[in-house]
């Protein structure tokens, strides 16, 4: 395609991506209660109601602990799966890989009703502790596909030669394994966390009615009475996944953690 | 006993079979080469010498010790692998002091002793920078300091050149050489590249199809190959089918007497090796023994070395003479070739 | 180390805590949702252990049949819509220099990051009477005065295109950034067109990845469960929705785990489908 025409087209679809952020950042700035756009008399009050009045700021921090906690949970059974699997060939490793795989590719409400069936025999349905072992679960894939990746870079020449130059298998891990998945960790745990924060369907059948993460105290709001904060939240949002998969960028190699091959 | 003995060493992966009845004794301080074409197992020896694969029959000693079970990581070895496998996480310096860093050296020795191997390998202050930063030539280099870091009893390279381009490549297996020889150590490249291993080897081990085909000193392989891959892989060579007669070969009725006797059947199938650069030519119509009937197809005049293609007994046929030497002949002449003798080895086919 | 077999117990020691996690928190939780669709649900919101197939003869109804229907129907229709615009897009992103690729990789990963909370609020936000995009059409004089575009079809269409756009983008990603730039530049010099070469040589190129992404879609799109409650009427409600509703409002889970493993195994053939595509293409090199 000629460059302008691939421009325009280009420029269009994002224009079109951008578009309800773009109102909804407006919204965001009406003075008054009111959803409307262009906003009225214009102030940023809405933003500092996210972070004083007490109920958005309890679901804000129901949703940063949850993000946080099962973000770090997700990593912590992601990573020693995603080295057993690079590390030996088996069949209950590729089993247990894909097992870690389906919850992201299967329609979330499936996932979010075994969770609903489950904590609720368990006698946890209800608990925070339940919301965020259900998101480690659920977001389990995002780790499990970044380190497997991260792991497939690595040469397997360099970890032979670190084995001829005295290395053991802890040894090895320590000083060449952990140290180039690092990034690989690193962006896993950001993809978890970033997801955590905006799920819904799981936190709210888990735990809708106790622990109101943001994403269950919008859809609430949706139901019985709009409020420009609903705007700020998603502005937040936006603004801190580009932020953090911007950071990604900057420190490691995106497009080969979406799929390109490598730089040569 | 110092030196590593290859004891009947085989290994298959599944069907396939890598290594068969490998069985070799190599003295200590040698510079050795397994050379054979991709394939032939030469890889998967060196691997089972470093202990990166476990051989399904046979022993591996070192200096009289079974070193067959032994894991990789506790048997001392230096090895340098085709990629260089630096690691890219590190520094120059801390790439070369990685093995002192695992055995709890202090940061002080690991910089001396950094510094002592870039100096051996012609290669002093780049200690701090990142590996990325350096040129192909120069990681090779890294590579060889790094492996040599301990003062290995076995120093294994495989193919540590074949990413270097063919000048950097002449000039670099001459230094390996020369630092070998300094050093007195042991060392097995892998190569598949002959040329390079008759610059550098003492002994050369030619393989083929996961066996030994011929052990022995370059020049050794080079003028008495025992069979035709031998003859073919190394070098150049025309081979001339015939049936075995006396000392010699019968090719299309004419007597073609070898360098030694053959000890072959008369009457069995056999052919004659011999190298380019001893085929003689001459004009139609030359009489004498050991001489064949030929016409010329193509002449390439390369400057250095001018090179006479020749179809004889409904064979191709190359023969090589310096341009001073060079006959006068044209695509299409009718020519006698002479095969001295002495340069003529008489192969099993 | 060089070994690929475990061996002995410690060898297999990391595997048993990722393992544990998902049997106890992933499987045990599908068994019982499969053990429950079978429950005999009990007036006013309770069920009792059983064995009957009453919840699955409810598939029988017109009620299922026709939310079933309309969810394919609307995942078909968002999925080739949104597959003709993110192909040429994605194509369009990956010819670009990868420092030029970023900022669209980091906006489309924002995006699709967004809670499906956050982007119905949005969509009906632009479509709502009072901020929406009609206020702008109204003001061009186009129609006499702004009206609410949502809920309706169209909407909903237009807010499931929007989420599954960026899912696409990175669907098609890895297959288009490692097309080899010569095949394009072939056909180029072979005489034909831009335009030309994008149909005739690139799409056919990538059939297979396109027709998988294709499938991801389709199902990513029946996952939709907020959507249809924000964009659409009831009558537009999809089977993800109906499940939600059945379990939390309904209070009829044996009926809401039949609908879900129904729809699991409905996934489960599609996913299965692209597997057994992407395993032919990988033969065929």
């Amino acid at each position: 395609m000629s460059r302008l025409l691939r421009n325009l087209f280009m420029g269009l679809v994002v224009l079109f991506m951008a578009l309800p952020l773009l109102v909804v950042a407006g919204v965001s700035l009406n003075g008054g209660q009111q959803l409307r756009f262009p906003p009225r008399d214009p102030s940023p009050r809405w933003y500092a109601e996210l972070f004083t009045a007490e109920d958005w700021l309890n679901a804000l921090a129901n949703s940063l602990i949850i993000a946080t906690s099962s973000a770090a949970l997700a990593l912590a059974v992601a990573f020693p799966l995603a080295w057993f699997v690079w590390r030996y060939r088996t069949g209950y490793g590729r089993l247990l890989y894909g097992l870690g795989i389906a919850p992201f590719t299967l329609p979330p409400v499936i996932t979010a009703l075994g969770f609903l069936v489950f904590w609720t025999v368990a006698g946890w349905h209800g608990s925070i502790l339940a919301t965020i072992v259900s998101h480690a679960i659920f977001f389990v894939t995002l780790p499990l596909v970044t380190i497997s990746l991260g792991l497939a870079a690595i040469d397997r020449q360099v970890i032979e030669v670190a084995i001829t130059m005295g290395a053991d298998e802890p040894t090895v891990f320590r000083t060449v394994v952990l140290p180039l998945v690092r990034p690989y960790l690193i962006s896993g745990y950001a993809f978890a966390f970033v997801l955590s924060l905006n799920e819904y369907i799981v936190a709210y059948m888990v735990a809708g009615f106790t622990v109101e993460t943001l994403p269950i105290k919008i859809f609430n709001s949706l139901r019985y009475g709009y409020t420009p904060v609903m705007a700020v939240v998603a502005v937040v949002f936006v603004l801190l996944a580009a932020l953090i998969f911007g950071l990604i960028a900057r420190f490691g190699d995106l497009p080969r953690l979406l799929g390109a091959w490598s730089k040569e | 006993m110092s030196g590593l003995r290859i004891d009947h060493v085989g290994k298959t992966f599944g069907m396939f079979e890598a290594l068969t009845d490998i069985d070799l004794d190599f003295p200590s301080g040698r510079f050795i080469c397994l050379l054979g074409p991709s394939g032939c197992g030469k890889t998967t020896l060196l691997r089972v010498i470093a202990g990166l694969e476990t051989p399904t029959t046979g022993r591996i000693l070192l200096d009289g010790a079974d070193i067959t079970g032994m894991p990789a990581h506790r048997r001392g070895l230096g090895v340098v692998f085709q990629s260089l496998a630096l690691f890219p996480h590190l520094s120059v310096g801390e790439n070369i002091a990685y093995s002192l860093r695992i055995r709890g050296a202090d940061l002080a020795t690991r910089r001396r002793k950094a510094e002592e191997l870039l100096a051996l390998v012609h290669l002093p202050g780049v200690a701090d920078r990142p590996i990325s930063q350096l040129s192909g030539g120069q990681r090779q280099r890294v590579a060889i300091a790094r492996a040599l870091a301990l003062d290995p009893r076995l120093f294994l390279l495989d193919e540590p050149l074949s990413a270097l381009d063919a000048k950097l490549r002449e000039a670099m297996q001459v230094e390996l050489k020369l630092l070998q020889q300094r050093l007195g150590i042991s060392t097995i490249v892998v190569t598949h590249d002959q040329r390079e291993a008759l610059t550098m080897a003492d002994i050369v081990v030619v393989m083929d199809h996961a066996r030994v085909q011929q052990v022995g000193p370059p020049l050794e392989i080079y003028r008495n190959p025992v069979n035709a891959f031998v003859a073919d892989f190394i070098g150049t060579s025309n081979l001339l089918p015939g049936v075995a007669d006396g000392q010699g070969l019968s090719i299309d009725g004419i007597q073609v007497a070898g360098a030694r006797p053959h000890g072959l059947a008369r009457g069995s199938k056999a052919a004659i090796s011999i190298r380019p650069e001893e085929v003689v030519v001459h004009p139609a119509g030359e009489q004498g023994p050991n001489r064949l009937p030929a016409e010329v197809t193509f002449v390439r005049d390369l400057g250095a070395s001018v090179e006479i293609m020749l179809a004889c007994a409904g064979r191709e046929l190359l023969a090589v003479t310096s341009p001073r030497e060079r006959p006068d002949v044209r695509v299409g002449d009718r020519v006698v070739l002479e095969l001295p003798p002495a340069a003529c080895v008489v192969l099993p086919s | 180390m060089t070994d690929r077999r475990p061996r002995g117990l410690p060898a297999r020691l990391p595997v048993l805590w990722p393992a544990a996690m998902l049997l106890l928190f992933f499987v045990v939780p599908f068994g019982i949702m499969l053990a429950v669709s079978f429950f005999h649900q009990v007036e006013g919101g309770f069920y009792e252990p059983g064995f009957e197939l009453a919840n699955y003869a409810r598939f029988l109804d017109p009620f299922f049949g026709r939310a079933l229907l309309f969810s394919l129907w609307i995942s078909v229709l968002a999925a080739v819509i949104v597959i003709a615009v993110a192909f040429p897009f994605t194509y369009c992103l990956t010819r670009l220099r990868r420092s030029a690729q970023v900022p669209f990789l980091v906006f489309v990963l924002a995006v699709l990051s967004l809670s499906e909370v956050i982007i119905g609020f949005a969509w009906s936000t632009l479509l709502s009477r009072t901020a929406g995009l009609s206020n702008l059409v109204a003001w061009a004089s186009l129609i006499p005065r702004a009206q609410a575009w949502t809920p309706s079809f169209g909407a909903l269409l237009m807010g499931l295109c929007y989420l599954g756009f960026p899912y696409t983008v990175l669907i098609l990603y890895p297959p288009l950034s490692r097309l080899d730039p010569e095949i394009p530049e072939a056909s180029r010099t072979l005489g034909a067109s831009p335009l030309r070469t994008f149909f005739l040589v690139i799409v056919p190129v990538l059939r297979g990845p396109l027709l998988g992404a294709l499938i991801m879609v389709f199902v990513f799109n029946l996952g939709a469960y907020l959507l249809p409650q924000v964009l659409g009427r009831p009558q537009h409600w999809t089977l993800s929705v109906h499940i939600t509703d059945q379990a939390v409002f309904q209070s009829n889970l044996p009926f809401a785990a039949a609908m879900a493993i129904f729809l699991m195994l409905f996934s489960l053939a599609f996913i299965g489908l692209t597997m057994v595509l992407g395993g032919r293409q990988e033969a065929a090199r």
